[in-house]
């Protein structure tokens, strides 16, 4: 228990950011219309591959010959990453498919 | 130098996810958190670490496979098969964190030394969240791909099932803590993965769009967790409002629905279905394809109200025919599109936007109930529950209380279905048997086509 306090502590402003943010995306992202529903799904989606960072990080920081870590993290990132430009490529899709129709 | 980019990458993260929630600027909102994306990406790339080993091959080259394969996949992938396709993406999703949450939870075990309470709870969290999020997602798929999948599958006493599950996971989490061995983070790994797919397993059909969205918050979770872990503020940012766009939908899907999550996630309308045989279920009328083309032509105002069958079938191209053949002759068509019709949040939409259908024709619950008191005819293209009168005036259907489009206000109504066979929920449409109402049976695309030649030899 004191661990865990301590690391409340120790990361506090952190604790507090996760809670602006939490109220942040739901302000951000309340009163969708429902034709958004789909590409705002894929769309968030994709920013849910930000994980990537945490293994591009861990890959810098891993020593050169430690290639089990290397190795998981390289795979982390990249299907992370598939998630990551796959996501936006296909959102972008879908939105110039909608788009496409209120020029017409 | 990384922090500005962090910065510039966190502020283009929030505000394109904004400008999402709007139809006029959501393509620019895309863009904009792409763009952020990668300057965060590059940003983790060059910023400085202490004890950096240059390892930089090992991000470059996954890296660019990735850009390529993700950038074919999404150019080639179908409009039909979006939901499938969201949830595999998600489930890569879950799957990178839970190689990340590992392969940091493994470096306690080589360097006990090092080992930080909080810090390994934080991980196994992420290891479990992420774990469910991927084995749910891939099920999710089959489901979604494999149609006979969507069935629901219980078993029996599922729920002390997935308790137990769950009890054991934190169990393992416990014995880990306690003392770091592969071993336990391997079981843990696999319960999870387990329960995963319990999780998901009972749900099914039109509760598909509430499991894909709790899924995506899932992911979101995980993320923001490995970012606290790597401090990384623009990883925390990005998970949570991933975390919270997941959570939104899924609780605009269970309201379309008038269900609780709880309702949803403990599986299936079962409990209170009781009442569906009760209805003495009187005669259809069914509508030969002339009859129904000529009724069709000469309306002044018709609405289609699409559903899942409608997706199944691939029918919406030839729906969009026929809007242009009946538009020719002066009749007014729109589609009347209700949130949880579909297999995800606004499947419909992605449909018809394929097949060209003006988005200004397509029209909301609320507005929808206003037109069909003037509508001519109600083509209701493989929907049942969404137009089943029973939600609002027989109480003791399982339906009742959820917000429905109100079809039977319009003149006529005409239903294409597969078979007299009941909707997701179980339960039999008193809408079938209405006097007004026609129905024409066959496989969606098959009717629709016939319906197509008919109406152009008028």
């Amino acid at each position: 228990m004191n661990e865990l306090i301590s690391f409340l502590i120790e990361n506090e402003v952190l604790i507090y950011l996760l809670l602006f943010t939490i109220l942040l995306g739901f302000e951000v992202i309340s009163k969708v219309p429902s034709v958004l529903h789909t590409p705002l799904m894929s769309g968030a989606n994709a920013i849910s591959g930000i994980v990537i960072l945490g293994a591009i990080i861990l890959i810098r920081t891993t020593e050169s010959d430690n290639y089990l870590i290397l190795f998981l993290s390289s795979i982390a990132l990249f299907v992370g990453s598939i998630n990551v430009f796959g996501g936006f490529f296909v959102t972008n899709r879908m939105l110039e498919m909608f788009n496409k129709k209120k020029k017409s | 130098m990384e922090k500005i980019l962090f910065l510039a990458s966190a502020y283009l993260l929030v505000w394109g996810l904004r400008l999402q929630s709007d139809p006029s600027s959501a393509s620019r909102g895309n863009k904009l958190a792409s763009i952020g994306m990668i300057l965060a990406i590059f940003a983790a790339i060059i910023m400085p670490i202490e004890k950096s080993n240059s390892n930089l091959l090992w991000v470059i080259v996954p890296l660019s496979l990735s850009s390529i394969i993700g950038y074919l996949i999404a150019k080639n992938i179908k409009m039909t098969s979006m939901p499938q396709m969201v949830s595999i993406f998600n489930g890569l999703g879950g799957f990178s964190a839970v190689l990340l949450s590992y392969a940091e939870l493994y470096k306690y075990i080589v360097y006990p030394e090092n080992y930080d309470f909080s810090v390994v709870l934080v991980l196994i969290l992420s290891l479990f969240i992420g774990s469910v999020a991927f084995t749910g997602s891939l099920l999710a798929f089959a489901k979604l791909d494999g149609y006979k999948w969507s069935e629901k599958l219980t078993l029996p006493s599922q729920h002390i099932i997935n308790i137990i599950l769950i009890c054991v996971v934190i169990g393992l989490s416990f014995f880990f803590l306690q003392k770091a061995q592969i071993d336990y983070l391997f079981l843990i790994i696999l319960v999870s993965f387990i329960y995963g797919v319990f999780f998901v397993a009972p749900i099914g059909g039109a509760d598909m769009p509430v499991v894909i969205s709790l899924l995506n918050s899932f992911t979101g979770i995980t993320a923001a967790l490995t970012g606290i872990i790597f401090g990384n503020i623009v990883m925390l940012l990005g998970g949570i409002l991933v975390g919270a766009a997941g959570t939104i939908l899924t609780i605009l899907m269970c309201n379309a629905m008038n269900r609780s999550l709880l309702n949803v996630i403990v599986g299936g309308f079962s409990s209170s279905g009781s009442s569906a045989e009760n209805h003495s279920h009187g005669d259809i009328s069914e509508i030969s394809e002339s009859d129904f083309a000529v009724q069709l032509f000469y309306s002044n105002k018709v609405i289609i109200v699409p559903g899942y069958g409608l997706a199944v079938a691939q029918a919406q191209k030839i729906c969009k025919e026929i809007q242009e053949v009946l538009e020719k002759n002066n009749v007014d068509v729109k589609y009347a599109i209700h949130p949880v019709a579909g297999r995800m949040p606004g499947h419909m939409n992605v449909l018809l936007a394929e097949a060209d259908v003006d988005y200004s024709r397509l029209i909301e619950l609320d507005q929808a109930n206003e037109e069909f008191k003037s509508t001519d005819v109600a083509v209701i293209i493989g929907a049942n529950d969404v137009v089943n009168p029973d939600a609002i005036d027989n109480s003791s259907s399982p339906l009742y209380g959820m917000p429905i489009l109100k079809v039977w206000d319009s003149l006529s109504t005409v239903v294409l279905k597969r078979s007299m066979s009941a909707g997701y929920a179980g339960v039999q449409n008193p809408l079938f048997f209405k006097k007004n109402n026609k129905m024409y049976f066959g496989d969606a695309k098959e009717s629709l086509q016939r319906l197509s030649s008919e109406l152009k030899n008028l």
